[in-house]
């Protein structure tokens, strides 16, 4: 089986292409960066998963993720629907999970992909806030992206990160098993003094998948968790290792896993 | 033309809203019953069905609703407050609204359109008036920029036509000859100090050119024997400004007749490049030459950095001035060479202390009144924060690192340091066989396009500095401050450093900063000989600019390319696909001349080499002076944990977490050592990046500031910023053989001869240590003026000097980033170290700011004398090459430089950021020093605190042989820090109090 190919979208404010890029190639997959301007000259459906980078996107302005949601929809108009329909995987992290709820690509409750029904607003601070964050996922939610992962610690960085949905559609995720990630007080939270919710989300959800599990949005940043050098204790954890082991050895980030989850799903 | 309004309205609770209510609660000191904002966006000139349809396009459907025309709220309010922007002022979100309406309807908007953005916050409370709705408003809005609307339910309810703020401006003025030749002096210096005279007789504002430069000016023209026009007068005077031409440090001063900067700044790079030449170590590749300096990454990549300072317009309007600060120095990368890609922003602000409520005034009037305060120390924080905020944030650029300083003498006015760091490739692609194009040169040709790219010209920035509000109408645009656009920015940067450039689509690059077109064509004319540019081609925001405005306007988001004819539909292609609107505006040539025509009018013919180098030189002398001042009284002795925590919870020294958290430092992947470091999450002294994801390489950043030196030799407070910014770069990882220096100066009344000595020691301080170092400086930048000229709230004249500031950066390119130090202490067991001497110098340091302000003595008199020296740089050199070795062998576990605080501080840092006790005994320390406070917070030089493993001991002694160093003690399971002299505990507290201290002054921040 040949690498799958993962088209990452850009332009517009969208900053976190080039480290989705790394990641996703980290991970074994063949990722192309392609500005949102370009989609008409190429076929999406030639691509097996489809990336919406981190970002600020039209300096979220108006809303995070409106937009550039409004364009993408203009510009690929029917082929998103296939693309999700058919066995494609769709992957929006940050301002790309902003965008995919304005679209309703995630939660799809009822398989529908074109209707709103949750959103991303305003952090309970007002403000933008970047820390890192522990996230218990889902066991029960059997999407793809989220194969051997337990407790893992990423960052976040967001204006408007506070998830929120009515009552009614909370309850639908929980017991349809939509929930990817929630935030949790892991050992990262404990040893940093910090809440284990960064932004007042309800339920304290951090990440959602569709319906049929292929596409996955989450508020963390799983592409800034690829070197163990991006993990904020890591000096710390060098030294317990050096002291046990005479000596340093790399391993990866906690955020790898998910990308390999993704590319692994075609080979 | 008619309006519409649409609002937009939120239907679940809202956080702003929450936030806006208790900060008006905590303002006007009375309860609130309920706050609501509605968005705003008035759309001028557009069919009822694009209206829907955009209404459509704004509304979040699960959380929000829309409302067109009159608001109608279900609840009642007693005031709405609606703040706008004034005509003219950037609205980032009006333009995202015009380009989503494009793109829904395929249509562009003609000058008829309009969108505009504003917010209405409705407040409901008994007991409020409209007294207390101005405070509200004056905190939520600035005047220079936003527009103020007050309104009872009823009156809103009954506004007819919602307001316009279309700029509209008379047809454009012609182009004016401004009569010098006969003029005699007294006529030249009014043209130089008030500017050309309108035919009303009015002035447009300062030349800012002296009488010797108006002669020069004039004797010119003379032998051309006409008249100037009046954008040939604008040109010079922008291009011969302090500000682009820097002539105290470029002009004779004493008896150095080359200057300040050649003899001791290049001069001191020159003589460090020559001997590392020599060993064939020269990592420099291009210095004070370009908008930013590089220097050698790895075999294949070079860094830039630079750092600039945006200060007046800070002053005027925080946001708006630390926003197009960052996002202006990106473009210093952006524009460096053929182009890099930012990949790190840092920031310094010098402020003065928010608790300071003392109230100053611009302006008296003849009859007394006080008028146009400036604003209260607390909004320049905030908003200066929030600016860098937003401009980081939005571009994508992580903010690696930063400080902010307080003191009495920035409450006039604030310096808002920001700097970008870039990579790129040092060969760019290959455009034909025979070419090898290094990336740090460029050369526009003659007949290659003059082409504008980005945003579009306004009157921002026209003589920006001397705004005044009595001369503004309804309809004339806001033009003092700017708001920076990242957006705009962002597409521009991604199409030129991740396209354009590596096509090899242009032969030279260059920013619109200062100056506008006026500098940057005529910068780059240089490359090539000459210019000729068509001046009415450029497109504007508005109509009815004069050409000469459109010329010297300082319009953000704008860079100036060089693009050969036969590559100009390639470029332009490109750009339109990436929604960057390109010009041509002119032609290179090699005339020798830069001409601006109008309508194919010749109204600008100047001499390029007249206009470069026509200015006449303006000697400087110094006068030196001696200072003695005065120390605090001392406190008790023997017991020093009290001021321990005074030391913690000042606000030099306190945590600023805040900040860091409200500053994306990961964006791009790169972090490896973050602003907040080990579990206590305490301010690093350095920052360590990977611009390169695949590559192990990383680049180490750090920053050195000390005013309170200055006060006492500003010779001396350079080198400690200079080993400041050295050591805090070396602690965390950073090898001396691969490390550079940026300098800016920021000195205020420098026409002083004392002012001017005060620079001359400091530069000297400068060249004397850098050399000795081996550190050369990449580039630079400075502020002369930094003064306060106003009123106190008796109306007593009043002037506040910033200090001599002198802010020095260090980058430096570590091989492996997995040898990187952090701060924190690691283990328990581990062995506590300090490196270096400890003098008796207390001079200028943070423990007498301390026992100063105790005293309530004036903490920037009661400095003391004895400032921390270097009394011999090679030893610490020595010291610090030991120290390099032992990072080698990756011993080292954690490592802090000693700084503000002294010793104490450092000790207090490294155990709060590995939440760990620590046990040591500092008798008998290297130095003189032997008295507690001495020993623990004098700020001696050159020093380290550093922990590391029981069983590297041995190694670690063997490596540091010969130096100056002592074992102090131990890191302890416990959460106590107990420093013990001889038999005596001079400190004795715990993690958890600290860190209370620590992070008190900015915690609700």
């Amino acid at each position: 089986m040949t690498r799958p190919r993962i088209l990452v979208l850009s332009g517009y404010g969208i900053n976190c292409e080039q480290e989705t890029q790394f990641a996703f190639e980290q991970a074994e997959g063949r990722a192309e960066i392609v500005h949102i301007n370009d989609l008409p000259g190429k076929n999406i459906l030639d691509y097996q998963i489809l990336a919406l980078p981190g970002g600020f996107s039209f300096g979220d302005d108006t809303g995070s993720g409106k937009a550039f949601a409004h364009r993408l929809r203009a510009t690929l108009q029917d082929k998103l629907q296939e693309f999700v329909t058919r066995d494609r995987l769709i992957i929006g992290i940050c301002n790309g999970f902003q965008i995919l709820t304005q679209l309703g690509l995630v939660p799809a409750l009822d398989g529908n992909y074109d209707q709103p029904t949750v959103a991303l607003t305003h952090n309970t601070q007002a403000r933008y806030h970047t820390r890192w964050v522990d996230l218990a996922i889902n066991p029960l939610n059997p999407s793809p992206w989220l194969q051997l992962l337990g407790t893992i610690s990423l960052p976040i960085a967001h204006g408007e990160g506070k998830f929120y949905a009515p009552r009614e559609v909370l309850e639908r995720l929980w017991t349809e098993e939509l929930v990817a990630a929630n935030y949790t007080e892991g050992e990262l939270c404990k040893a940093l003094d910090l809440p284990a919710n960064p932004n007042g989300s309800l339920d304290n959800i951090a990440a959602i998948t569709s319906t049929n599990g292929r596409v996955l949005g989450m508020m963390p940043h799983p592409e800034r968790a690829i070197h163990i050098t991006q993990h904020p204790l890591w000096t710390q954890d060098k030294e317990i290792y050096r002291r046990n082991k005479k000596y340093f050895q790399p391993t990866e980030g906690e955020g790898l896993q998910l990308f390999r989850n993704g590319v692994r799903h075609f080979t | 033309m008619s309006a519409t309004q649409l609002h937009i309205l939120p239907r679940i609770p809202d956080t702003r809203a929450a936030l806006r209510k208790k900060t008006i609660e905590d303002l006007l000191g009375k309860p609130v019953d309920e706050v609501i904002i509605a968005d705003t966006y008035t759309l001028e000139g557009f069919t009822p069905a694009v209206i829907t349809e955009t209404q459509g396009l704004l509304t979040h459907p699960v959380t929000e609703e829309a409302q067109q025309g009159i608001l109608q709220l279900p609840t009642t309010y007693d005031w709405a407050i609606e703040i706008g922007f004034q005509p003219g002022v950037t609205d980032n979100v009006a333009t995202t609204v015009a380009e989503m309406i494009m793109h829904k309807t395929q249509q562009p908007l003609t000058p008829e359109h309009g969108v505009y953005t504003s917010q209405h916050t409705f407040i409901r409370g008994a007991n409020l008036n409209e007294e207390d709705m101005k405070k509200v408003a004056a905190l939520l809005a600035n005047p220079l920029i936003q527009r103020i609307a007050i309104r009872t339910q009823t009156q809103q309810e009954q506004l007819q036509e919602p307001h316009v703020p279309r700029v509209r401006l008379p047809p454009t003025p012609a182009v004016t000859l401004v009569h010098i030749l006969e003029a005699n002096d007294d006529e030249l210096a009014i043209i130089g100090k008030k500017g050309i005279a309108n035919i009303d007789g009015t002035r447009r504002g300062p030349l800012a050119l002296d009488l010797t430069y108006m002669q020069a000016i004039q004797a010119h023209f003379q032998h051309l024997g006409r008249n100037p026009t009046d954008i040939e007068l604008e040109s010079l005077a922008q291009t011969w400004s302090e500000h682009c031409h820097h002539t105290i440090f470029a002009d004779p001063i004493d008896n150095i007749s080359e200057g300040l900067f050649r003899r001791y700044i290049t001069g001191a790079t020159k003589k460090i490049r020559a001997a590392k030449q020599a060993r064939e170590e020269d990592f420099c590749l291009s210095v004070f030459t370009d908008n930013s300096g590089a220097i050698i990454f790895d075999e294949n990549y070079l860094i830039t950095h630079k750092v600039e300072t945006h200060n007046s317009p800070s002053a005027l309007d925080p946001y708006g001035g630390s926003i197009t600060g960052i996002v202006g120095v990106n473009r210093d990368t952006i524009g460096f060479g053929m182009g890099a890609q930012p990949f790190a922003n840092v920031y310094g602000f010098c402020l003065g202390n928010p608790h300071d409520k003392r109230r100053f005034y611009r302006n008296k009037t003849a009859t007394g009144t006080l008028e146009q305060e400036i604003l209260s120390r607390e909004a320049i924080m905030t908003g200066v924060i929030n600016g860098v905020n937003v401009g980081g944030n939005c571009s994508g650029i992580p903010t690696e690192q930063g400080f902010m300083y307080f003191d009495e003498d920035y409450a006039g006015k604030p310096l808002v340091f920001v700097g970008t760091l870039g990579i790129a490739p040092r060969t760019l692609p290959y455009k034909s066989m025979d070419d090898t194009h290094y990336s740090w040169e460029k050369q526009a040709h003659a007949g290659d396009y003059i082409v504008m790219v980005g945003g579009r010209v306004g009157k921002d920035g026209i003589h920006g500095a001397t705004f005044s509000s009595e001369a503004m109408d309804a309809g004339s645009p806001a033009t003092a401050v700017q708001i920076g656009d990242p957006i705009t920015q962002k597409k521009l940067s991604d199409a030129i450093i991740k396209e354009a450039r590596d096509r090899r689509l242009y032969t030279s690059i260059t920013d619109n900063g200062a100056g506008g077109l006026s500098c940057s064509v005529a910068e780059m004319a240089k490359e090539c000989g000459g210019c000729e540019v068509d001046i009415d081609k450029v497109p504007t925001k508005y109509l009815g600019l004069a050409p000469w405005e459109i010329w010297v306007s300082e319009s953000q988001e704008r860079m100036t390319l060089a693009v050969p004819p036969e590559d100009y539909d390639n470029f332009e292609a490109l750009m339109q696909r990436r929604g960057v609107e390109a010009t041509v505006i002119g032609t290179f040539t090699n005339s020798g001349k830069v001409i601006v025509k109008n309508k194919g009018t010749t109204i600008m013919d100047l001499d390029i080499a007249f206009l470069h180098d026509g200015l006449p030189q303006r000697p400087m002398t110094t006068e030196p002076f001696t200072v003695d001042n005065p120390e605090p009284p001392r406190h008790d002795q023997e017991d020093l944990t009290p001021t321990l925590y005074g030391l913690l919870k000042s606000s030099n020294i306190a945590s600023t977490a805040f900040i860091a958290e409200q500053y994306d430092h990961e964006v791009q992947g790169g972090s490896v050592l973050k602003p907040l470091q080990g579990k206590g999450r305490v301010n690093g002294d350095a920052a360590i990046v990977r611009p390169l994801l695949h590559s192990q390489r990383g680049v180490v950043l750090s920053q050195g500031i000390n005013p309170n030196y200055g006060r006492i030799s500003t010779y001396h407070m350079a080198q400690a910023v200079i080993d400041i910014a050295v050591r805090k770069a070396l602690a965390a990882g950073a090898p001396l053989e691969h490390l550079a220096l940026l300098d800016n100066f920021c000195w205020s009344s420098s026409n002083d001869p004392k002012r001017l000595h005060q620079l001359l020691q400091a530069v000297r301080g400068c060249h004397d240590l850098a050399v000795a170092y081996k550190t050369p400086f990449i580039s630079g930048k400075d502020s002369m003026y930094n003064d306060f000229k106003g009123f106190d709230e008796e109306g007593r004249p009043v002037i506040i000097s910033a200090p001599p500031t002198l802010l020095i950066s260090a980058v430096g390119v570590m091989r492996n980033v997995e040898h990187a130090v952090s701060i924190d202490a690691k283990q328990p067991g581990d062995l506590v170290y300090l490196l270096g001497t400890t003098q008796e110098e207390l001079g200028g340091s943070a423990y007498f700011r301390y026992l100063a302000e105790q005293a309530g003595l004036a903490p920037t008199h009661y400095t003391g004398n004895d400032v921390p020296r270097i009394t011999s740089p090679e030893k610490n050199y020595q010291l610090y090459q030991a120290y390099q070795r032992c990072l080698e062998t990756e011993i080292i576990a954690s490592a802090t430089a000693v700084h503000l605080g002294g010793l104490g501080i450092a000790l207090a840092r490294t155990a709060m950021a590995g939440k760990l006790g620590m046990h040591v005994d500092v008798t008998n320390i290297p130095g003189v020093a032997t008295t507690n406070e001495d020993i623990l917070y004098s700020e001696s030089l050159g020093r380290l605190v550093v922990t590391i493993a029981p069983n590297d001991q041995e190694t670690f002694e063997q490596i540091l042989e010969g130096q100056p160093y002592k074992l102090l003690g131990a890191v302890r399971r416990h959460n106590q820090l107990i420093i013990q002299h001889a038999t005596q505990k001079v400190v004795d507290t715990t993690i958890e109090i600290m860190l209370e201290h620590y992070r008190a002054p900015f915690r609700n921040y």
